[in-house]
């Protein structure tokens, strides 16, 4: 069984989170704009409890986005610093995916009824970060209904795949609190979910398992939102 | 001991290995001045995503120059402020988590100290006590020095620092950022004498600075000889150039020489950005052998950020037993005159 250590900064919570075979340790706080005095004891905390050093870990995980961009690149900084000192694989877990595993495995009876999850992060700029996502158990654990993307929440209320399911699915995470998304009737609503790194260790797992694991240089965080309009300047000449 | 210092404050990723026997053992910078040239200035979030693409290669760089293992490194210094909160947070994400993953101290290390203590790295350092003109485009800033972390704060700029006024003119003229080399670059082709800037304060006692004024005036200048396409012609964009170097030059030499002489020091050193100034440096030069002052200076390189002096001012206070815990902080702001001193005599 690897052992893996994952960790989380891409929203207001921090996570820290380690799996050894069948048994896992984590932490996780609410830590607004203190991720930086907080990552790095957490992960010390973790690995003290569980009587490790970096040493005996085989690999890193790391919430990879959407999120806070900010809080993304404190969370990859952080791998690639650990991994680059201790030469471990990196694997970068979707936000969005972790908050729907988390949800189901908190919820159970959504899992067994087959109900899909829509998970909304805020982008801000009247956008949001969100997945249409359903449980398929392991070893996969999700399957993408709708890929994950970032978009005003009236064109994610109007999504045709969204539409269809009427009120035969469950909304989780920050972004349900546009007012765009009240015309959907999910039989569910729940606002507070956050991605949190004890759910990114199945997934991460599974990742490592299928050799997607990369080398600390080349994880890098997926912002989604890449194309920013900051004004270019206007020349006078040439 | 063994330092690798990591600078990523604004728009420059720089890494250095300082060695407290052997000197500065390697140093690589990757700027990204034309990444942000198109926008006309720094835009933070894509300077922040682009220090995360070039630390570790960079980090590898400087160790295989160095030819330094990591079992050979004995501390990590990185920039910690002030700055760009969302590019210091690369950084010192990186650089703290690289110390504890290989079990060795950390340092977040004052950019400015940084700056100020780069001509040391020099074959010729000057001594202490010295009084320091920090000149960038984030600070202008008159300090005097009794040594490492015992700063006083003699004077100021009010408004605009050098390097933004260097850059706002630039801008008016249709030159690329940053402006300070295209300003100076544009000046040579400038006749001396067809426009005479005002010299912002010299008149009034005390240390400080205010560019702004002068920024209008060169405003107003472009506008008042500006041609249909809103710019004037050629040579009297250079001759604007000129006047506007020479009243930000001489206005700078004026205050030092100020400083040096109320302070009764006969050592300057400038660091920052502008200090890579040529007639700065000349102007200088020639104004303190009139007063029997010495003014010291980095290399060009080392004017501008860089992970050299990082590496250098971290490696100092390390020696003297500073480190900083697991739980980072990266501050925007940070006086310059809140760090602690070298020793702490309690």
């Amino acid at each position: 069984m690897p052992r893996i250590l994952a960790l989380d900064t891409s929203s207001d919570a921090c996570s820290v989170a380690l799996m050894d075979g069948e048994r896992t340790l984590s932490r996780f706080e609410l830590a607004a704009k203190s991720h930086t005095r907080r990552l790095l004891p957490m992960v010390d905390e973790v690995l003290a409890e569980a009587g490790w050093s970096l040493a005996n870990l085989d690999a890193l995980a790391f919430g990879r986005g959407p999120g806070s961009f900010t809080g993304l690149r404190i969370g990859l900084g952080v791998i690639q610093g650990l991994a680059f000192a201790r030469d471990l694989p990196v694997v970068g877990v979707s936000t969005l995916d972790a908050m729907a595993l988390g949800y189901y495995e908190a919820h159970p009876v959504f899992a067994q009824e087959g109900r899909p999850v829509l998970v909304a992060l805020d982008a801000r700029m009247q956008e949001v970060y969100w997945a249409l996502l359903s449980w398929t158990g392991e070893p996969d654990w999700l399957r993408r209904l709708e890929a994950e993307a970032v978009s005003p929440p009236s064109e994610v209320a109007a999504q045709p795949g969204v539409q269809r399911l009427g009120s035969a699915f469950v909304a989780i995470g920050p972004g349900w609190h546009y007012p765009e998304l009240a015309t959907l009737t999910p039989e569910h609503r729940d606002l507070e979910v956050y991605p949190d790194a004890l759910h990114m260790l199945p997934l991460a797992k599974r990742a490592l398992a299928n050799g997607e694991a990369v080398p600390a240089e080349q994880a890098q965080p997926v912002y989604l939102r890449d194309k920013i309009s900051w004004k270019k300047r206007q020349r006078i000449r040439s | 001991m063994r330092v690798l210092g990591i600078e990523t404050s604004c728009d420059e990723t720089g890494l250095a290995l300082y060695d407290s026997e052997h000197g500065l053992l390697s140093h690589a910078l990757f700027s990204q001045i034309e990444l942000h040239a198109d926008y006309g200035g720094v835009v933070p979030e894509l300077a922040s995503r682009d220090h995360l693409r070039k630390l570790l290669p960079l980090i590898r760089q400087v160790m295989a120059e160095a030819k330094t293992s990591a079992d050979e490194i004995d501390a990590i210094a990185y920039t910690a402020g002030p700055g760009l909160i969302g590019a210091l947070m690369v950084g010192a994400s990186v650089g703290s988590a690289l110390a504890y993953g290989w079990g060795i101290p950390a340092l977040g290390v004052h950019h400015m100290e940084g700056h100020l203590l780069a001509p040391m790295l020099e074959d010729e350092p000057p001594a202490f006590p010295f009084i320091a003109l920090l000149v960038s485009g984030g600070h202008t800033q008159l300090v005097q020095v009794q040594g490492i972390g015992e700063y006083q704060l003699l004077g100021e700029s009010l408004d605009d620092a050098a390097g933004e006024a260097f850059d706002k003119a630039a801008k008016m003229l249709d030159l690329d950022y940053p402006g300070g080399p295209h300003i100076a670059k544009l000046a040579e082709r400038g006749r001396p004498g067809r426009f005479t800037f005002p010299r912002p304060m010299v008149d009034r006692p005390g240390l400080d600075f205010s560019f702004s004024g002068l920024k209008t005036y060169t405003l107003n200048t472009v506008a008042e000889h500006a041609q249909a396409d809103g710019l004037p012609d050629d040579q009297t964009c250079a001759d604007i150039a000129h006047a506007f170097q020479e009243a930000v030059v001489s206005t700078l030499a004026i205050k030092c020489r100020r400083a040096l002489e109320q302070t009764g020091q006969k050592t300057l050193i400038i660091a920052g950005g502008v200090s890579a100034n040529t007639r700065l440096r000349e102007e200088l030069e020639t104004s303190l052998a009139k007063i029997g002052a010495r003014v010291f200076y980095a290399r060009h390189e080392f004017c501008t950020d860089n992970g050299a002096m990082i590496a250098y001012a971290g490696c100092q206070r390390l020696l003297a037993g500073q480190s900083d815990s697991t739980a980072v902080t990266v501050r925007a702001r940070w006086p310059l005159d809140e760090l602690p001193p070298l020793s702490l005599r309690d």
